[in-house]
């Protein structure tokens, strides 16, 4: 009997001392969960889910301070893997942030430019190439179409075009889509 | 010479060739045609730039756009004539897109460039020797489109053991390979030495399917003291494969993920061969090819020696026009081609085949059946895959999974969907799944890229911030010290002042050494403190444009429901700005 105690101490006071020592050893610095939830976000930075980028609304989620259906451009797909990551009920997208839109670029109408660089200062990627008083323009491959330097445009310049898709991009259509109803 | 032992790869079906409807007839030139619609994007890598500009004259074999980057080819004019548009037009390609052509009007001439063939190709440097290849913009011939100089460029690390000449032709209908080594053996053997002479080989093979034996023997005719193989492979579709051609002829496999040049060996089709010959000797570039122009749909079915550029419609009204039993028009076989929605696309380098199908040709599509899991699509597939598999995943977009056992390795032979008995388009369904994960691929790849822009931007503005405070700090401390000196300056300093003045250099010295080093603990706490305010101040920001936004909106509906929305969100935009004033205050607090 008193072996037996003396046995699963000393057992329980090795292991403590391996966890303890494991835990020093492999801390994981910062925040894994938000990392991975960052990852799903379409990194759009357009703030329609109430927060200032995707970082935020991220950590947000993994605080539970925000649902997972808070993202319009990333849509349904983004609310599946999301929910699939943590382990949460698939929901309809918040319509109150906005809907689901195809794939937007924002093109500046260089004729009527004042080059104010106030577009610049509200581009969260930097896409916007321009300098004080000269015209401005939008660099196509980094724009992800956050609509976010619409708004301070003063002389309304600014509008958001469907992105155009080139036959290299085209998918072949899904052999269900067409309504049937397959076995 | 021993006879070569060969081995056989998994799976494969025996179709119906019915090459016979061509077989028989002799290649024709097709007539030339208007206008020539010369696609830049004939080829598997990056587009050609143009080097003509509208209203150019051009002549046969002139460079109208040069090849961009390593992987892609240039573009010749396949007649003289003018150009008169670089426009979009219709082109052969499942979706039934338009890309941009450069269109010439020909003049009815046909006036060559002047051409020049190399003298002695032997002594030629093999760099020279493959920009040759690469300036006559020859890409394979048997449906791929891969640049050849590419694969004749193995590298230091490769020893190439065997060179494989591909005459295997193993889709149903398809004829141009066998005319082409049954009229132009010479060119074939021609071009042979010198892919042998630019790749070193060793051993060197001929691969034609024991259905074509005149093809066979024209090329045994042809060869006499060189060391070159001819083979007949048995009959067995999808034998023309790459990956199963190798293994039928040396026995090795091409590593899943690997290329043949890691297994030593190289392969190109027979077509390809005949085109390096015809542009090292002659000087030529591929401005035109033989196209089989088939099945029940067209009255005069032969093979055509064809511009690229023309029109698909153009030939079949030479080879007597369609009758009404043309159910669908397929470029290239019927099982691996697509369909064309446009008569009008103009044949490109890897067109090999115009299929004008009637029911009987291509069985139409049969109401699907449930799968039930029989197993003949994984029997059949020559890659070992598991087709009902994929299948399910494909389903259920399951495509991660899909991509774990080897989607990719799929050639889209159509083996899986030929032997399905409920009528299963498995390979629709791989297609499409191929094209889905490619897209996501793309889109991930555009999400990092914002996500780093938009790290470094913030890592920017953070930086700035830093630096307009350290500069107003040290401001401060020197105007301190210059009150401190003019204090000393005028005498009667106490003891208390004194002190004072040393707090204050001490104070300024370190804020100065805090100022070197931006980024150490309390900077990055109070870098931390300014862009959580302003993070505040942006969310309120938003929540202002939204309540204007919507102020707007209903101002345009007039709406009474609007306006207790509007409360509502005017009310959301106080929280949010009341919120940012508190972490304000909170901010300021540390």
């Amino acid at each position: 009997m008193l072996t037996a105690i003396i046995t699963l101490g000393v057992l329980a006071i090795i292991f403590g001392l391996l966890l303890g020592f494991a835990a020093v050893r492999f801390k994981v610095e910062g925040d894994p969960i938000v990392d991975q939830i960052d990852k799903l976000l379409p990194q759009t930075q357009c703030g329609q889910c109430g927060f200032p980028g995707c970082r935020p609304y991220a950590q947000a989620i993994a605080n539970n301070e925000a649902d997972i259906n808070q993202c319009p451009p990333g849509g349904e797909d983004t609310i599946i893997s999301l929910a699939e990551l943590l382990n949460r009920e698939v929901k309809p997208l918040n319509a109150e942030m906005g809907e689901v839109k195809p794939p937007m670029l924002a093109v500046i109408d260089e004729e009527a430019c004042i080059g104010c660089t106030l577009c610049i200062q509200a581009c969260p990627v930097d896409a916007i190439l321009g300098a004080a008083k000269q015209m401005h323009t939008v660099i196509e491959s980094e724009c992800t179409g956050c609509e976010l330097c619409v708004e301070p445009c003063p002389v309304d310049c600014i509008r958001m075009v469907e992105v155009e898709t080139d036959y290299l991009q085209w998918k072949w259509p899904d052999p269900e889509a067409d309504g049937e109803m397959r076995p | 010479m021993i006879n070569r032992i060969l081995s056989r790869f998994h799976g494969g079906v025996h179709l119906p060739d019915r090459k016979s409807l061509t077989a028989g007839q002799p290649v024709r030139k097709a007539h030339l045609p208007d206008r020539l619609y010369l696609p830049l994007h004939q080829h598997i890598g990056a587009s050609a730039e143009p080097v003509v500009a509208v209203g150019d004259s051009v002549l046969k074999g002139q460079m109208i756009a040069h090849a961009c980057g390593y992987v892609s080819a240039p573009v010749h004019a396949s007649s003289s004539g003018k150009v008169i548009a670089i426009e979009d037009h219709a082109i052969p390609h499942p979706s039934g897109a338009s890309a941009s052509c450069i269109v010439i009007e020909t003049d009815g001439e046909d006036r060559w460039i002047e051409r020049s063939g190399a003298e002695d190709y032997l002594n030629m440097d093999h760099s020279h020797l493959r920009n040759l290849i690469r300036n006559a913009g020859i890409v394979g011939l048997g449906g791929a489109g891969f640049p050849s100089f590419i694969k004749l460029n193995p590298g230091p690390d490769y020893q190439i053991d065997t060179l494989i000449l591909n005459g295997a032709e193993c889709e149903p209908f398809i004829t141009c390979d066998d005319l082409l080594m049954r009229t132009h053996p010479e060119e074939i053997i021609s071009g042979i030495k010198i892919l042998r002479y630019a790749l070193k080989a060793k051993h060197v093979v001929i691969a034609v399917e024991d259905n074509k034996p005149e093809a066979y023997q024209s090329l045994k005719g042809q060869l006499h003291n060189e060391d070159i193989e001819v083979v007949q492979v048995p009959t067995l579709y999808p034998v023309g494969g790459e990956k199963q051609l190798i293994q039928v002829i040396t026995g090795k496999e091409v590593p899943h993920d690997g290329l043949p040049l890691n297994i030593g060996i190289v392969i190109q089709n027979v077509s390809t061969a005949a085109a390096v010959h015809r542009a090292v000797n002659e000087g030529t570039p591929l401005v035109s090819r033989y196209v089989t122009v088939t099945g029940g749909g067209v009255t005069q079915p032969r093979n055509l020696e064809v511009l690229f550029g023309t029109p698909v419609n153009e030939l079949l009204e030479q080879c007597g026009g369609t009758n009404m039993a043309m159910s669908r028009l397929v470029m290239g076989g019927p099982m691996m081609g697509f369909e064309l929605h446009q008569h009008n696309v103009p044949v490109i380098k890897t067109t090999n085949c115009i299929l004008a199908a009637t029911d009987h040709d291509l069985s139409p599509e049969q109401p699907m059946m449930p799968c039930i899991r029989c197993g003949s699509c994984a029997d059949a597939c020559p890659v070992s895959l598991l087709p009902q598999q994929l299948y399910w995943f494909a389903r259920s977009k399951e495509f991660d999974k899909a991509q774990n056992i080897n989607l990719f390795d799929c050639i889209e032979c159509g083996c899986c969907s030929y032997v399905c008995p409920s009528h299963i388009p498995l390979v629709h369904y791989f297609r499409f799944s191929k094209t889905e994960i490619a897209a996501k691929e793309r889109e991930q790849e555009k999400a990092d890229q914002a996500r780093a822009r938009h790290e470094a931007r913030q890592a920017r503005l953070d930086r700035e911030k830093a630096e307009r405070a350290a500069r107003l700090a040290s401001k401060k401390a020197a105007l301190a010290a210059k009150k401190a000196r003019s204090d000393r300056a005028s005498g009667g300093v106490s003891d208390d002042k004194k002190a004072a003045i040393k707090a204050a250099i001490e104070r300024a010295k370190a804020k100065k050494a805090a100022k070197k080093q931006a980024g150490t603990e309390p900077e990055a706490e109070k870098n931390r403190a300014v862009s959580e305010r302003k993070r505040a101040e942006m969310k309120a920001a938003i929540e202002q444009a939204k309540v204007k936004k919507m102020a707007r909106k209903q101002a345009e509906s007039g709406h009474e429901r609007g306006v207790s929305e509007q409360k509502k969100a005017e009310m959301r935009a106080a929280i949010a700005r009341a919120k940012a004033k508190k972490a304000e205050k909170k901010n300021d607090g540390i």
